[in-house]
């Protein structure tokens, strides 16, 4: 396999793979495309004229939904998500390295928060609130439902970078004097931040895209996916694909731009 | 965001440890606190409720606590249920079948046929990127593909293959299994890969001087490396399938049930105890599930 000539193998698994790139990208292209659709075309192919019409429709006509309020909501939400799940996340994954009493059980919740189907935490949590009183609102109870998927994954990671992690690098800056917490700033820091970075995309991304655990816990205003959600069921014009593609692309930027900064980390990093 | 502030304060933690001396497993349990918080208070908290709540009694627009066991008896007593289980770990096994194949040979195919690093993680993003994107989206762009109108049936009416529209691409079990694959196929390439990236390459230079076919270094050395990556992507895989409710709701157009689907149809008729009863009769059953799956596979060794 490490040979000089590619085997027949090879490029039975390339086109393999380009067929399954292809099932990825195949249908979110078509949605692309469709969303230029003419003011008469309608939901499937042929195109009936190119126009921008429905994205215009998008921004003007409020009659179908909120889509401003909550792509607000929506960003907002994930940004709050983000920031919780990598300072916890980060937090956890520090306390993980040494032994504690709990720390198998706590690792194993953290599994379970994984597992538990995402429309029981919904229906729990809407219940909870429901009987001590609180409204639901999407900063605390959607807010709170929605750590519960992102938590886990920036935990696993954490605890996937802290086992590849040698601990003789913090051992040397103490050895030259440095305090435990200029260690972590200045040793432990740098080495993780791109996982961190990367922990940051999954918290933001997955909770700007949940739906499952948004729809008990949203309260009176509805988030992005919920509003999409919503749509398909009574809407029936290209709209639909121009909300599709907006939000799309805007996932791409968030994704390219944290890539990038990771790069662009790395490379500064050996460079000094 | 009352979370946020204390984890923000427990950030600075060791600055602090110093002056005041924390020993170093005080400074662990202040590290897993919050973690520990969460997920007590969204997490087991709301799980405990929906346990007390199954036990309530109900009408048509409130609950009363109370201690009845007729929301179990009319759960697990109903054809309907079972037939509902029977639905879903169909689509559960389908789509775990063909996720793993495709999982595999896709894991597969970057860890031991791409020679640079670079390369594989550019391949693995080129995987990875539209799982970042919304679910939604994603399972109605299937729509314009299959419908009536749609790009295959135009593709295969003016190929002259079928006479008119297949009917069965869209709203069909079919569709359903179509939409889970693509939507969750990630799941089972990205914890084969890890698995796979982690095996020592001397093992297949040392099977291969042995004398070993490439079929057999694959079945004998790599199959079996692999099971630990493909136990996690099935836990993922299953435990998402057997949660899902809107994928089947909007692939099969209404006609097709799986268990979560039942438990949202009570909830927005407001009979939270009776999809309370339902919750946990899932959760036990999924629970039972991956720990069945984690007595083969240790995830803290894997990861």
């Amino acid at each position: 396999m490490q040979g000089d000539k590619r085997g027949r193998e090879f490029y039975m698994l390339a086109i393999f793979f380009a067929v399954f790139v292809l099932f990825l990208y195949g249908p979110l292209s078509a949605i692309l495309i469709l969303s230029f659709q003419g003011p008469n075309g309608g939901l499937t192919f042929p195109l009936n004229g190119v126009s921008v019409h429905w994205f215009a429709n998008l921004f003007e006509t409020q009659a179908v939904g909120d889509f401003g309020g909550a792509f607000r909501r929506s960003l907002l939400l994930g940004l709050m998500v983000m920031i919780v799940t990598v300072v916890v996340s980060l937090l956890a994954g520090l306390a993980f390295r040494r032994h504690f009493i709990g720390a198998t059980a706590l690792f194993y919740l953290a599994v379970a928060s994984l597992v538990v189907p995402s429309i029981i935490i919904s229906l729990g949590i809407g219940v909870l609130f429901q009987q001590i009183g609180l409204q639901p609102s999407w900063f605390s109870s959607a807010f709170g439902a929605h750590l519960t998927w992102t938590l886990p994954f920036g935990v696993l990671i954490m605890f996937a970078v802290f086992n590849r992690f040698s601990p003789a690098y913090e051992e040397a800056a103490r050895d030259l004097g440095a305090t435990s917490w200029q260690t972590f700033r200045h040793v432990v820091l740098p080495m993780i931040a791109p996982s961190l970075i990367g922990v940051g995309l999954f918290g933001f991304t997955l909770s700007y895209d949940e739906f499952a655990r948004t729809l008990m816990t949203a309260g009176t205003f509805n988030t992005l996916p919920l509003e999409i959600y919503g749509m398909t069921t009574n809407v029936t014009t290209p709209v639909l694909y121009a909300l599709g593609t907006v939000t799309t692309i805007f996932s791409f930027l968030v994704i390219a731009g944290t890539l990038g900064l990771i790069v662009h980390l790395n490379r500064r990093r050996q460079r000094s | 965001m009352a979370t946020m502030t204390s984890s923000e304060t427990e950030q600075i933690e060791p600055r602090r440890a110093k002056s005041f001396r924390l020993s170093p497993t005080a400074i662990s349990y202040l590290q897993a606190t919050p973690l520990t918080l969460i997920l007590g208070a969204f997490l087991l908290l709301p799980i405990l409720m929906i346990a007390v709540v199954s036990f309530w009694d109900y009408d048509f627009a409130q609950m009363y606590p109370d201690f009845v066991t007729f929301n179990y008896a009319e759960t697990l007593g109903s054809w309907v249920t079972w037939k509902t289980y029977l639905n879903t770990l169909k689509f559960a096994l389908f789509v775990w079948a063909i996720t793993l194949f495709i999982g595999f040979w896709v894991a597969y195919f970057l860890a031991f046929h791409i020679r640079t690093t670079a390369m594989q993680m550019v391949l693995f993003l080129v995987c990875t990127v539209p799982f970042l994107t919304s679910n939604i989206i994603r399972m109605i762009s299937w729509i314009p593909v299959l419908g009536r109108n749609g790009l295959v049936n135009s593709t295969l009416l003016n190929a002259g293959i079928v006479p008119e529209p297949i009917e069965w691409l869209l709203y069909s079990d079919f569709a359903v299994v179509l939409a889970m694959v693509h939507l969750y196929t990630l799941f089972m390439v990205t914890p084969i890969f890890n698995t796979l990236m982690r095996i020592d390459k001397s093992l297949v230079e040392a099977a291969r001087d042995a004398g070993a076919s490439g079929w057999q270094i694959l079945t004998n050395v790599i199959l079996p490396l692999a099971k630990p990556g493909m136990a996690i992507g099935t836990i993922f895989v299953v435990t998402l399938v057997m949660a899902d409710f809107s994928t089947v709701q909007v692939m099969s157009g209404g006609q097709s049930a799986s268990v979560a689907l039942m438990m949202k149809n009570q909830m927005s008729l407001l009979q939270y105890p009776a999809a309370a009863a339902n919750a946990v009769v899932l959760l036990v059953f999924v629970l039972l599930m991956v720990a069945a799956i984690l007595r083969i596979v240790d995830i803290r060794k894997e990861l």
